[in-house]
């Protein structure tokens, strides 16, 4: 395997976290500027620096889209793939070596239109593998299209009058397919959200983190949200956490996000049965010889 | 104990936002012809709020004294 810190540039003018984790010849990136997916990669390498995970047994799987171009630019062992099937790769990546942490990062639409599938069904089968949804509410790399979170009444170019339908909540959607772990960060909060998914990759069963990106460029102009820096200001304002939000009254909370770990429940991971079965298979067998 | 840190700018990876001026508590960072700078007469406290929410990575507290850094000078010349 080539060790890609040997042919980094050594000389470089970027912190060492960024220099450690990701790679300097793809940088700058080309998120529009003020792009929150930015924010957001920098605190998944934050979170696998803090929790120490080495970078041979850290695959990063992503989709199509904005945010699916994480993965060339985090140096970690990474795969591009088809869209919406990030978490059936991941699915197989992880049932291949149940050592591996299999983070994926992937888009709102991504995740749940073209891979909604997917995402409730690794989901229901609670395999150990963390998602990371960089959450923009639009189709942001083909130009401004409303995808499955862009809040009703809101525009796109494909709803140049508002967007008819209500949005996907993501974390609800993938708890109620039954992931034991569901939260929510922003791109506003980064200490949280590096806490948050600290906590996603050290569960043991499917993780899903929504992150509340910030896309400038076609939702924040479309609605007139907007620069990047009013937007993230939004999310100062209007993200509660999840402790407080617990003692709110919900009609309080409408219009709200509810930032912080949303649901988390513990029962067998997929992986862990799969092999709990082969073993057992084995057992049988030479009893039966 | 004397700070050892400073702030750096990586002004050709620098886009222009204003995220990092914005949230700065000491206000101590301004944008000028879209990229970022510090501001005259300010203090800046070494917080690294800029660095957490800069979406480029164009902006952050490392070690004065970095031997690596002093390489770069050299090898752009």
């Amino acid at each position: 395997m080539v060790n890609t810190a040997d042919v980094k540039p050594k000389t470089r003018q970027m912190s060492n976290l960024i220099y450690k984790y990701m790679r300097p010849e793809h940088l700058p990136h080309i998120w529009c500027p003020g792009c929150g997916n930015g924010i957001i990669m920098r605190d998944v390498a934050q979170a696998i620096e803090n929790l120490g995970l080495s970078r041979n047994n850290t695959i990063i799987v992503s989709g199509i889209g904005c945010s699916s171009r994480a993965a060339g630019y985090l140096d970690f062992n990474t795969i591009h793939t088809t869209h919406g099937r990030a978490i059936a790769f991941a699915t197989g990546i992880k049932l291949a070596n149940p050592t591996l942490e299999v983070i994926v990062i992937a888009g709102d639409g991504d995740i749940s239109a073209i891979g909604g599938n997917h995402l409730i069904h690794a989901a229901r089968r609670n395999i150990g593998i963390t998602v990371i949804v960089m959450n923009n509410n639009i189709y942001g790399m083909t130009g401004g299209q409303y995808s499955p979170t862009t809040p009703k009444g809101a525009l796109g170019t494909t709803a140049p009058y508002g967007n008819l339908d209500r949005p996907f909540d993501i974390a609800g959607l993938a708890y109620g397919a039954g992931a034991s772990f569901a939260a929510r960060g922003s791109a506003f909060h980064v200490q949280q959200t590096i806490n948050i998914i600290q906590e996603g990759i050290r569960h043991k069963g499917f993780s899903l983190i929504d992150v509340a990106s910030v896309c400038p460029t076609y939702y924040g102009r479309k609605n007139k949200k907007g620069s990047a820096v009013d937007m993230l200001k939004w999310q100062r304002d209007n993200m509660i956490p999840a402790e407080k939000a617990a003692t709110m009254d919900p009609v309080d909370l409408r219009g709200k996000l509810v930032v912080g770990i949303l649901h988390q429940t513990q029962y067998k991971e997929f992986t862990y049965a799969y092999e709990q079965l082969i073993k057992r298979l084995y057992e049988e067998r030479e009893a039966n010889e | 104990m004397k700070d050892t840190r400073t702030l750096i700018i990586n002004s050709a990876w620098c886009k222009g936002c204003g995220i990092c001026a914005a949230f700065c508590p000491k206000e101590a960072l301004e944008v000028v012809d879209d990229k970022v700078r510090r501001k005259e007469g300010t203090d800046c406290v070494l917080c690294g709020m800029c660095e957490l929410r800069c979406p480029d990575y164009a902006i952050y507290i490392d070690e004065k004294d970095d031997e690596e850094a002093k390489n770069q000078w050299v090898m752009s010349y």
